[in-house]
């Protein structure tokens, strides 16, 4: 009890004080608002972000810089959603100005009707939306190296999620008919190298969609403008965008960017072709890379995760390094083939810690270690790396990939 | 593609597309002219390739003026990636994928110019200048012989180095799968 006085008299203090200060610090943003009552700015017909946000895509100048790629923030990033803006960019010979009175897509090749269609048209067919991360398959290819990205942008990046609005391909290809002995679609964009895939004519019919809309908007001009096609879960260059022909044909056309490029060289010197699906991944956005913690004490982990075969089932957190596992929370809704966001409360000790995320699918699939994915695929495949990424938290808060 | 050939007539039945009357009507049929205008597809088979013809030596005279500033004066990279060398590399810690050590056809070189190079005048090149500069490439790589006619008979008979050096894709092939 008389322990209690005290304490209790010095609480009157403390709220006393507490009062005090609230009033004067209400008087003090009364006048703040006084000074600060300035109209603010007009209507506008297209908003812009705060000009305090400088968040923005990682580009690298190179001589030509038309053929390169530049990611997604994924450290700043909330929720599972890639404003348009911020979707990553691959292209490889720069973004073309299309105007979509003039753009047409032609089916043709292996078809019984062969079909040629403006943009107001396919908008007239049935449409649908859906989320869909893209990812592309050279996301983390500095990985497999001894030198990894010094971010969750410079290393996952190349991976965006939107909503996507078209017209599924497998309606158009009802309306064109195919021949007998058809089984691939070869792709083709508009822009000037006229980038070109094949891909297999049924993942065409299962859910391809023909996609004109992201994020409530026509397309960005650097995803696709007016037209691109949307293929769930596989390699982003299969996505071809600014669309404008797809040929049926009864074979692959092993074109550079299916061969020469986007193959996957193993140790044996043999690569493997069309590695099309994008197998689970996740990354911890916060704390990653170049964030700092502001002394020990409570932290929310939070991250994404994806896979190209289903719906996340499972994301499981480190703090030691790999020592111990943790099941995150996942955030509703889980979506097939989009990102998932995870959050674990964490309180940090204030020493050295190694954090990662390990992601489980629906079909059962585990996101495995870099050193796993180097055992059985060498140190030369280039693409399609889905290895657990490693974040230090030194002891002054500052945080760097493991390697560092 | 194991899993697609098996799928594939399943899948075509249940989207109808053998169905024979179009059920939207939408768009037109395309005129022969307005496919050719989109340009030329080639196969890797040679299907689609045109008349013209070019030799090395003519393919030298082109490389020099509209590639080597990025591609190097023998292909051996700078600026873009290197054309030419490598053989023997693929399977050593140091691999240099090239047309030469990795390109498993040679049509699909022809192609690959005609449509996206050189880097910023794509379409430029006439078709018998494509087939000269893709014969100067064969040559570079020791695949062509320098006075060696290219055109669409002689291109796909060219045997690319690497042309067994793919095979399908086996994945899942690391870490557990958990039921
Ligand atoms: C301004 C620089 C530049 C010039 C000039 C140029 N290229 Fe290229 N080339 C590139 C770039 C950059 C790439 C890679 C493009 C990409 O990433 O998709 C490339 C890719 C290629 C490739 C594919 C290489 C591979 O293995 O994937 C070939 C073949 C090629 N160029 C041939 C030519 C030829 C032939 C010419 C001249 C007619 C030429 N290039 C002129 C920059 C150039």
């Amino acid at each position: 009890m008389k322990k209690n006085q005290p304490s209790s008299r010095r609480r009157l203090l403390q709220l006393g004080a507490a009062l005090g200060g609230g009033l004067a610090a209400r008087q003090e943003s009364a006048r703040a608002e006084e000074s600060d009552r300035r109209l603010g700015k007009p209507l506008s017909a297209y908003g812009e972000r705060s000009p305090f946000e400088k968040s923005g895509r990682s580009v690298r100048l190179t001589k030509t810089p038309e053929a390169g790629s530049s990611g997604t923030p994924l450290g700043d990033s909330y929720g599972i959603l890639t404003p348009s803006a911020l979707h990553y960019e691959r292209h490889h010979s720069g973004v073309p100005n299309i105007d979509p009175a003039r753009h047409r897509l032609v089916i043709h090749g292996m078809v019984e009707r062969p079909l040629i269609l403006t943009i107001e048209e396919i908008k007239r067919l049935p449409s649908v939306s859906r989320i869909y991360v893209v990812e592309c398959g050279g996301n983390s290819g500095g990985e497999w190296g001894p030198k990894t990205g010094s971010d969750a942008q410079r290393s996952y990046g190349l991976a965006s999620c939107s909503e996507w609005t078209g017209v599924p391909l497998s309606l158009l290809m009802a309306e064109t008919g195919v021949r007998p002995g058809a089984s691939w679609i070869l792709a083709e964009g508009a822009d000037a190298c006229r980038m070109q895939r094949s891909i297999p004519l049924a993942k065409a019919i299962e859910d391809i969609l023909l996609a004109y809309g992201q994020n409530g908007e026509p397309i960005r001009p650097e995803q696709g403008y007016p037209l691109r096609l949307i293929v769930p879960g596989w390699e982003g260059a299969t996505h071809v965008k600014w669309l404008q022909r797809l040929k049926v044909t009864g074979q692959p056309h092993m074109t550079r960017d299916e061969t020469a490029r986007y193959s996957d060289l193993m140790p044996d010197g043999k690569a493997r072709l069309f590695t099309f699906v994008m197998e689970a991944k996740s990354v911890v956005t916060f704390p990653s890379g170049g964030q700092k913690l502001n002394g020990a004490g409570l932290y929310e982990i939070t991250g994404l995760a994806w896979s190209g075969r289903g719906r996340i089932e499972r994301v499981e957190v480190t703090t030691d390094g790999g020592r111990s596992w943790r099941n995150a929370q996942l955030q509703e809704p889980r979506l097939r083939i989009a990102f998932t966001r995870f959050r674990l409360p964490w309180t940090w000790d204030g020493r050295q810690a190694v954090l990662a995320s390990r992601a489980t699918d629906e079909s059962g699939y585990v996101q495995p270690s870099k050193q796993a994915l180097i055992e059985v695929r060498g140190l030369n495949s280039g693409y399609h790396f889905n290895g657990i990424k490693l974040w230090k938290v030194q002891a002054d808060g500052s945080v760097t990939n493991a390697d560092a | 593609m194991p899993t697609h050939s098996v799928l594939f007539p399943v899948l075509l039945a249940a989207a109808g597309l053998w169905a024979q009357t179009p059920k939207y009507g939408v768009g037109r049929a395309p005129s022969p002219e307005e496919i050719r205008a989109l340009g030329i597809i080639v196969a890797p088979d040679g299907t689609g390739l045109p008349e013209g013809s070019g030799t090395a030596i003519e393919g030298r005279e082109v490389f020099s003026s509209r590639c080597a500033k990025c591609h190097g004066a023998k292909g051996e990279g700078g600026d873009a990636p290197a054309l030419a060398g490598g053989q023997g590399t693929l399977n050593t810690p140091k691999p240099r994928k090239t047309v030469g050590s990795f390109w498993p056809y040679a049509p699909t070189l022809w192609d690959y110019i005609h449509r996206a190079m050189p880097f910023h005048e794509p379409g430029q090149l006439s078709h018998s200048q494509v087939y000269a500069v893709v014969a100067y490439i064969l040559h570079l790589n020791g695949i062509a012989g320098e006075k060696q006619v290219m055109n669409a008979k002689t291109l796909p008979k060219v045997r690319m180095p690497n042309r067994n050096g793919f095979v399908a894709d086996p994945r899942p092939d690391v870490g557990r799968i958990q039921k």
